[in-house]
C-alpha cells in the first residue's frame, strides 16, 4: 500500500546554497508525522517545497500518486495540500472572518469545514471575527492561520512550528483542536522546535539536520540518547 | 459669492481629476505599480469613444459603453502580456517599460489621428446648466463630479465587500501567502488593470467631452492624476478623491487670480499639502 504523501530523494537549492539533500518522507491517511530539528535544518524549506513556495530542484512529491513537484502553488493547494506557514502570516488588511475566508478562495463544492464549524472549534474568533487579524494575541492567531488552512478543506495539513513563541498553556490549547481536524479526515505534517510536543502528538517522528533526515521512527521506539544525537549531532552528546 | 462659485467648480473640476487618478490608485494599491502610461491611456479611451461614436454614430455616452469592455481586456492583456513580466523586487524596470509605453501610445495615435485636436459631440447638454442654491452649475461639471463618486464608492465596495476585493487585498499584502490560498497574483493584477482602464475610459468620456484633446495630453492628465493619489495617501481610494478636489479647487482659484496661474496653483496645492503631511491626506496604516 503506497502512503497518501510520498517524498522521495527531494532536493532544493537558494540560489547555489543546497537546503535539502535529498529527503525521503511519507505520510499514511489519517496520520500525524511530526519532523524536528535544530535551527536551519531545513524544515521551513521542506514545508515550502511541498506547497510549491520553494522550488524543487530534484525528486518527487507525490500525493495520492499524482506528481506534486513541478506544479504551482496554488495547483498544490488545490490538490489538497494547505499549509499553516512559520509566523502565522496572517494579512493584515483583513479581518479575522476575511483571514479565514479566503482560505477558501480556491475551493470548489462542499466539505466538513465551514466558518459556522471553525467558530465551534475556537470560539474565541468568533468574538474577534471583525476585528483585524494581526491586532489578536500570538495564539488567537495561530488559530486563525490554522483555520485559514483548513477553509480549503485540505488533505493534507502542514503546520510549521505551531508553538512558536507562545506560552504552554497556549500551546496545549491549540494542539487540543488535533483530534477534530484528524476526524475531518485531514492527515498532518507538524515542524516542531518542541520535541515534547512533538513525540506527544506525532504516530511518526523524523529529525532533520542539515538538510537530510537523520533519524525516523515511531515517538515509542526512539530513546531520548538518538532523538538527541540526530538533533545536535552525534559529535554534540 | 464670485469665491463661492469658484470654490464649487473647483470641486466639480476636482472630480474630474478624481477619474484620472482612481485608476492609478487602483493598480499602485494592488501590485505597488505606477504606471507612466495611464495619462496616455486615458487618451487613448478618448479617441476608441470618439472611433466607436463616429463607426457607429452613437452617441459619445453609449460609444463609450462600448468601449468598457474593450478597454478591460486592453488592460488585461497589456498587465498579462507586459507588466506582469516585469514586475517585481526592482522598480525601475515598470517605470520604464510603462515610459516606454507611453511613448508607442503616443505617437500611434499621432500617427492614426494626426495632431489635430478633437473633442466628444455630446450635443446640447453641454450647454445646459442648473441653479444650485447660490450659484449655477454645468451640467456636464456635475455628471462627471457624479460619477466620480459612483466610481469611488464602487471600487471601495468591490474592495471590501467581495471576494474578488478580498483577494486584492490579501495578495497586496502578501502574494507569496496569497499563492497558499490558491490565488494567482498574475491574475488577480490582470484583473485589476482590467478595472483600472474600466475607470480609464469613463475618464477619457468626461476628459473628451469637457475640452479639447489631441495625442500630446496624456502626461499631464498623468501628472495630475499622480498628484491626486500622493495627496491623498498611497493607496487610498477616498483619499485619492480628496487628493482630486484639492487640486481641482486650488486650480479653479489659481485661474480667478489670474488665469495663467491654474495650473501653477494646482502644483503649488501638491507641494504645499506634501509639506505639512508628507505621506498624503489619508495615508494607510501598514505601509
Ligand atoms: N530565502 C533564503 N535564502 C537563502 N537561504 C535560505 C533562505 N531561507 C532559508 N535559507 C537557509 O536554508 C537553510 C534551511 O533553512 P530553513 O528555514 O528551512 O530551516 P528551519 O529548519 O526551518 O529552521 P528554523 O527552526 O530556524 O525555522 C538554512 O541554512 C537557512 O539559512
Ligand atoms: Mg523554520
Amino acid at each position: 500500500m503506497s502512503a497518501l504523501l510520498e517524498i522521495s530523494g527531494l532536493t532544493a537549492h537558494y540560489g547555489d546554497f543546497q537546503a535539502l539533500f535529498g529527503v525521503d518522507l511519507a505520510l499514511e491517511a489519517g496520520q500525524t508525522v511530526a519532523i524536528i530539528g535544530a535551527n536551519g535544518a531545513g524544515k521551513t524549506t521542506l514545508m515550502r517545497a511541498i506547497t510549491g513556495i520553494a522550488k524543487v530542484t530534484a525528486g518527487s512529491i507525490l500525493l495520492n500518486g499524482a506528481e506534486m513537484s513541478r506544479r504551482a502553488a496554488p495547483d498544490i493547494l488545490t490538490a489538497g495540500i494547505a499549509m499553516v506557514p512559520e509566523g502565522r502570516k496572517l494579512f493584515p488588511s483583513l479581518t479575522v472572518e476575511e483571514n479565514l475566508r479566503i482560505g477558501a478562495h480556491a475551493r470548489q463544492g462542499n466539505g466538513f469545514w465551514t466558518l459556522e464549524r471553525l467558530y465551534t472549534l475556537f470560539p474565541i474568533l468568533r468574538e474577534r471575527r471583525d476585528h483585524p487579524g494581526t491586532a489578536l494575541s500570538g495564539g488567537q492567531q495561530q488559530m486563525v492561520a490554522i483555520g485559514r488552512a483548513l477553509m480549503s478543506n485540505p488533505t493534507v495539513l502542514l503546520c510549521d512550528e505551531l508553538s512558536l513563541g507562545l506560552a504552554p498553556v497556549v500551546i496545549r490549547e491549540i494542539y487540543a483542536a488535533f483530534p477534530t481536524i484528524r476526524e475531518s479526515g485531514t492527515s498532518i505534517i507538524v515542524v516542531e522546535q518542541d520535541i515534547g510536543q512533538a513525540l506527544k502528538v506525532a504516530d511518526h517522528v523524523h529529525c532533520m539536520m542539515e538538510g537530510r533526515v537523520t533519524l525516523s521512527g515511531r515517538p515509542a521506539d526512539l530513546s531520548r540518547e538518538a532523538i538527541h544525537d540526530a538533533y545536535f549531532g552525534v559529535n554534540h552528546a | 459669492m464670485i469665491w463661492l462659485d469658484t470654490l464649487i467648480q473647483g470641486i466639480l473640476l476636482g472630480g474630474l481629476y478624481a477619474l484620472f487618478a482612481a485608476g492609478l490608485s487602483l493598480v499602485f494599491g494592488i501590485m505597488r505599480l505606477v504606471n507612466l502610461a495611464h495619462g496616455d491611456l486615458i487618451v487613448l479611451g478618448a479617441y476608441l469613444i470618439l472611433g466607436l461614436g463616429t463607426a457607429t454614430g452613437l452617441h459619445p455616452f453609449l460609444a463609450a459603453a462600448l468601449a468598457l469592455p474593450l478597454m478591460f481586456a486592453l488592460g488585461w492583456a497589456l498587465q498579462s502580456a507586459l507588466l506582469n513580466r516585469v514586475l517585481g523586487d526592482d522598480i525601475l524596470p515598470p517605470l520604464l517599460v510603462t515610459f516606454g509605453l507611453s511613448v508607442v501610445i503616443q505617437n500611434a495615435l499621432l500617427m492614426g489621428f494626426s495632431a489635430d485636436s478633437r473633442k466628444l459631440p455630446i450635443g446640447p447638454i453641454e450647454a445646459q446648466s442648473l441653479p444650485l442654491g447660490p450659484v449655477t452649475v454645468g451640467a456636464m461639471p456635475l455628471i462627471t463630479f457624479g460619477s466620480a463618486i459612483v466610481v469611488i464608492l464602487g471600487l471601495n465596495w468591490l474592495f471590501y465587500h467581495t471576494a474578488l476585493g478580498r483577494a486584492f487585498r490579501a495578495t497586496s499584502d502578501d502574494p507569496v501567502t496569497a499563492q497558499l490560498m490558491g490565488i494567482r497574483p498574475r491574475r488577480i493584477f490582470a484583473v485589476a488593470t482590467g478595472i483600472a482602464m474600466v475607470v480609464a475610459t469613463i475618464a477619457a468620456l468626461y476628459l473628451g467631452a469637457r475640452a479639447n484633446f489631441d495625442p500630446a495630453i496624456g502626461p499631464a492628465r498623468l501628472l495630475y492624476a499622480f498628484e491626486a493619489v500622493i495627496i491623498g495617501g498611497l493607496g487610498s481610494l477616498w483619499g485619492t478623491l480628496a487628493g482630486g478636489l484639492v487640486i481641482g479647487v486650488a486650480q479653479a482659484m489659481g485661474a480667478a487670480i489670474n488665469p495663467e496661474w491654474q495650473i501653477l496653483a494646482g502644483h503649488l496645492a501638491f507641494v504645499a499639502v506634501l509639506l505639512v503631511r508628507p505621506r498624503g491626506l489619508f495615508p494607510r496604516a501598514n505601509d
